[in-house]
């Protein structure tokens, strides 16, 4: 016998799943909703996602190459992703000045310094954009009017109208289409489903998460409808408008920053869930998403502690 | 739709191309190896020395202490020496060498094919004859039948479950048995309910054996006792807990035997070596092994008798491919990767998988990015990526709290990850170590 054998522990064989397949797997969700914003915001939304895809993994690059001076791998396509949502959670004029520097918050700060993919304690494109909006109110928050309406003046979201003024509403069936004014990539909820529909269909994610956040939103908002049924309380309102979507498919359901058990997940979501809805209707911004997430991101790893998966055999059932 | 178990578990790709093919028998080496270590528990005591002759089923090993199975020759021969010699732990320890002349077997033994179906003896005579012929778990474990098949005290088993499973990728060694020996595991089945004293007894096969399914299910009607229940195809169904889940719905508790919930399992493989040695007076010398792999020119079910170097059934299968990287004793979920080719077919080895080089080498470990696909995939409902960490930095007091002495090591959680992170080595290792603090503890 010539061959050298290989001997290492069991198991001798691998699913063949990568990270690489998980975040091409998310991309792929998002295209949808991209093919929305291009359709919608025409050039200038095919602009800022491709700056901001460029920047972030040329940053993540450049950072992980010089200043760590380790082999960097852009190529896993979690930068990527960071590049895309940050694109989705911004207004499709914004100045490419400051998308530069969300991306670099968003890659440098909240995720290399905290040891890159897989140690990052805050979803990135959702610290970016929390850092965008507080250190840039005025431009993160004019919208310009989509490029399929006729008029096409800057105008306020339907968050924004919700407590300003209920009746500039527009119909349900042009915020679930996604041709109504917000940010890039919140437009379509049902883009933004299709996307989810995918990642649950290739088992990227489970439904606990996104399930959960818009269930309690529905019950939440639904249950206030019930008692006083104005448009500010409507379920379907808060469920298409805003970035609830997005958030609840893309940026909640991040690996990294998202509790590991499904009964923590559950947990997680209901959170995200409640914090949005008490902050679209009882605080200062119009729009809570990003926030709500943020906070539960850093209870994730609180959640972890305190709940473990089901163990088998721990209640003994006799059958 | 098809029972399975309920807490986690994967479908890796079946891949049973060596299904359906006739099990051969391969022809006497020059020499044995037979190690006198097949089972789990204490190593046997020789019985013979240098020199000695012996026939094919000689007791040539004694078993010691309570926890041990009798080993007997498989080739009627003359004992060369008794030696080290490298078996499928990759460990060299004690076996007996013996020179092949002609195949003379004891007379004790009934070679004749005919069907015995009759069992006029005692459950205590049952067992006298189980432990005689050294009967261990076939499906990979090689835990003593005999010990299993007698309840601690105050134990009452109800129900025989037979693990006609084969959950294992590759592996088709039972599933032909199944198909060849079908009237023998039967009667193998009503020979350990009488020994339990159990009435009634099902027998789990996975979906992917359709033909082993109808067989049965055709068969078993002169059995009111014995019913079949397909499953569907998940790994790992053959756990023990598992397939109890399966079959009963009853899920056995944390550090708990699977007689706490009144079952016994017993493989089939096992039953039809129950079959030979109670009613044909035959030790347990020979087993089927599947010889497979990706590149393999002829994949097949070889029966070969204990001691015969795993070379002569890769040349049965068309030899070994160039591109072999690894040689494994069993399936490629829990199989044990062997240093050489030239270690011995011992009682356990259910398969001899080849896997090519490109194949075997393993990917550089990532970052966990906590996608907890391996909790989700764990059939103990454990947190395979905590147990890692903890057993990384030592803490082993958070490692017993959080049950890594439940794992069953079956690697569905290294398999899974997509960071290519060596799961289940780590909780090995930890789970090892907390075993042993346990065991001081008590002390």
């Amino acid at each position: 016998m010539v061959q050298k054998l290989i001997v290492s522990p069991s198991p001798h064989v691998h699913s063949g799943d990568t990270i690489q397949k998980n975040m091409y797997n998310v991309l792929i969700a998002l295209i949808p909703a991209l093919l929305v914003a291009l359709y919608v915001f025409r050039l200038d939304a095919l602009i800022i996602t491709a700056c901001s895809v460029l920047f972030c993994v040329v940053f993540e690059y450049l950072i992980v190459k010089y200043i760590l001076k380790k082999t960097p791998n852009v190529t896993d396509g979690s930068a990527i992703i960071t590049g895309v949502l940050l694109a989705f959670n911004v207004p499709s004029n914004l100045p490419l000045w400051i998308l530069a520097i969300g991306c670099l918050f968003a890659i440098g700060v909240v995720k290399i310094s905290f040891g890159g993919l897989g140690n990052n304690i805050f979803n990135p494109a959702i610290a970016g954009r929390i850092f965008l909006l507080i250190s840039f109110p005025a431009q993160m928050t004019t919208w310009p009017a989509a490029a399929t309406a006729v008029d096409a003046v800057s105008s306020a979201t339907v968050l924004g109208n919700l407590k300003l003024s209920p009746e500039a509403l527009p119909s349900l069936q042009s915020m679930f289409l996604g041709t109504e004014g917000g940010s890039l990539g919140e437009m379509s909820a049902l883009a933004l489903l299709l996307g989810l529909a995918y990642l649950l269909w290739k088992k990227t994610i489970t439904w606990h998460i996104p399930i959960s956040i818009l269930a309690t939103v529905a019950l939440f908002t639904g249950a206030l409808y019930l008692f006083d049924p104005q448009p500010l309380y409507h379920p379907l309102i808060h469920l298409f408008s805003g970035g609830l979507m997005l958030g609840a498919v893309f940026m909640a359901t991040d690996y990294v920053t998202s509790p590991m058990t499904k009964k923590g997940m559950l947990i997680y979501g209901v959170g995200i869930g409640f914090v949005t809805v008490a902050i679209r209707l009882w605080g200062a911004y119009p729009e809570g998403v990003s926030f709500a997430i943020l906070l539960m991101n850093a209870l994730t790893p609180l959640i972890n502690n305190y709940t473990s998966p089901k163990r088998f055999g721990e209640v003994v059932k006799h059958g | 739709m098809l029972k399975t178990f309920r807490i986690g578990g994967i479908h890796p790709k079946e891949q049973k191309i060596s299904a359906g093919k006739a099990i051969q028998t391969i022809a006497l080496p020059g020499q044995v190896i037979i190690p006198l270590s097949q089972h789990i528990g204490a190593p046997c005591q020789p019985v013979v020395k240098k020199g000695d002759t012996v026939k094919v089923g000689t007791l040539i090993g004694k078993a010691v202490g309570f926890v041990s199975a009798n080993i007997h020759s498989s080739v009627s021969g003359t004992v060369l020496k008794i030696d080290k010699a490298l078996d499928a732990s990759g460990y060299k320890r004690d076996a007996v060498y013996i020179k092949v002349e002609g195949d003379e077997w004891e007379a004790s033994i009934d070679r004749s094919p005919a069907l015995i179906k009759e069992c006029i003896l005692t459950p205590g005579e049952i067992l006298q004859k189980i432990a005689a012929a050294g009967i261990v778990g076939m499906g990979g474990a090689t835990f003593p039948t005999q010990v299993k098949l007698t309840p601690p005290p105050g134990a009452k088993p109800e129900i025989l479950i037979i693990n006609g499973v084969e959950c294992e990728p590759w592996l088709t060694s039972d599933h032909q048995l199944m198909m060849e020996k079908v009237d023998e595991i039967l009667v193998g089945v009503t020979i350990v309910m009488k020994a339990l004293n159990v009435q009634k007894a099902i027998i789990g096969i996975e979906n992917n054996k359709q033909d082993a399914i109808r067989l049965f299910s055709e068969k078993v009607k002169g059995y009111p006792l014995i019913t079949i229940q397909p499953l569907k195809v998940q790994y790992p169904q053959g756990g023990e807990k598992q397939l109890i889940d399966a079959l009963t719905g009853r899920q056995v508790g944390s550090g708990a035997l699977p007689i706490s919930v009144g079952a016994v399992v017993q493989n089939v493989g096992t039953l039809f070596a129950i079959y030979e040695a109670v009613q044909k007076n035959k030790p347990l010398i020979e087993r089927v092994v599947t010889v497979t792999g990706k590149e393999v020119k002829q994949p097949c079910n070889v029966l070969s008798r204990v001691g015969i170097p795993m070379n002569d059934l890769i040349d049965m299968a068309g030899g070994m491919p160039e591109t072999t990287g690894k040689v494994v004793s069993g399936g490629p979920m829990m199989g044990k990767a062997l240093p050489d080719t030239d270690i011995p077919v011992t009682k356990g080895t259910s398969g001899i998988l080849l896997i090519p080089t490109l194949e075997a080498k393993r990917k550089a470990m990532k970052d966990c990015i906590r996608c907890a696909k391996c909790i989700s995939v764990c059939p103990m409902g454990l947190n395979p990526t905590l147990l890692m960490n903890l057993t990384e930095y030592e803490v082993w007091d958070r490692a017993e709290d959080n049950h890594i002495t439940d794992c069953i090591e079956c690697g569905s959680c290294s398999y899974t990850c997509p960071a290519d992170r060596p799961l289940l080595d780590y909780i090995r290792l930890g789970k090892g170590k907390v075993n042993g603090i346990i065991r001081a503890r008590k002390n």
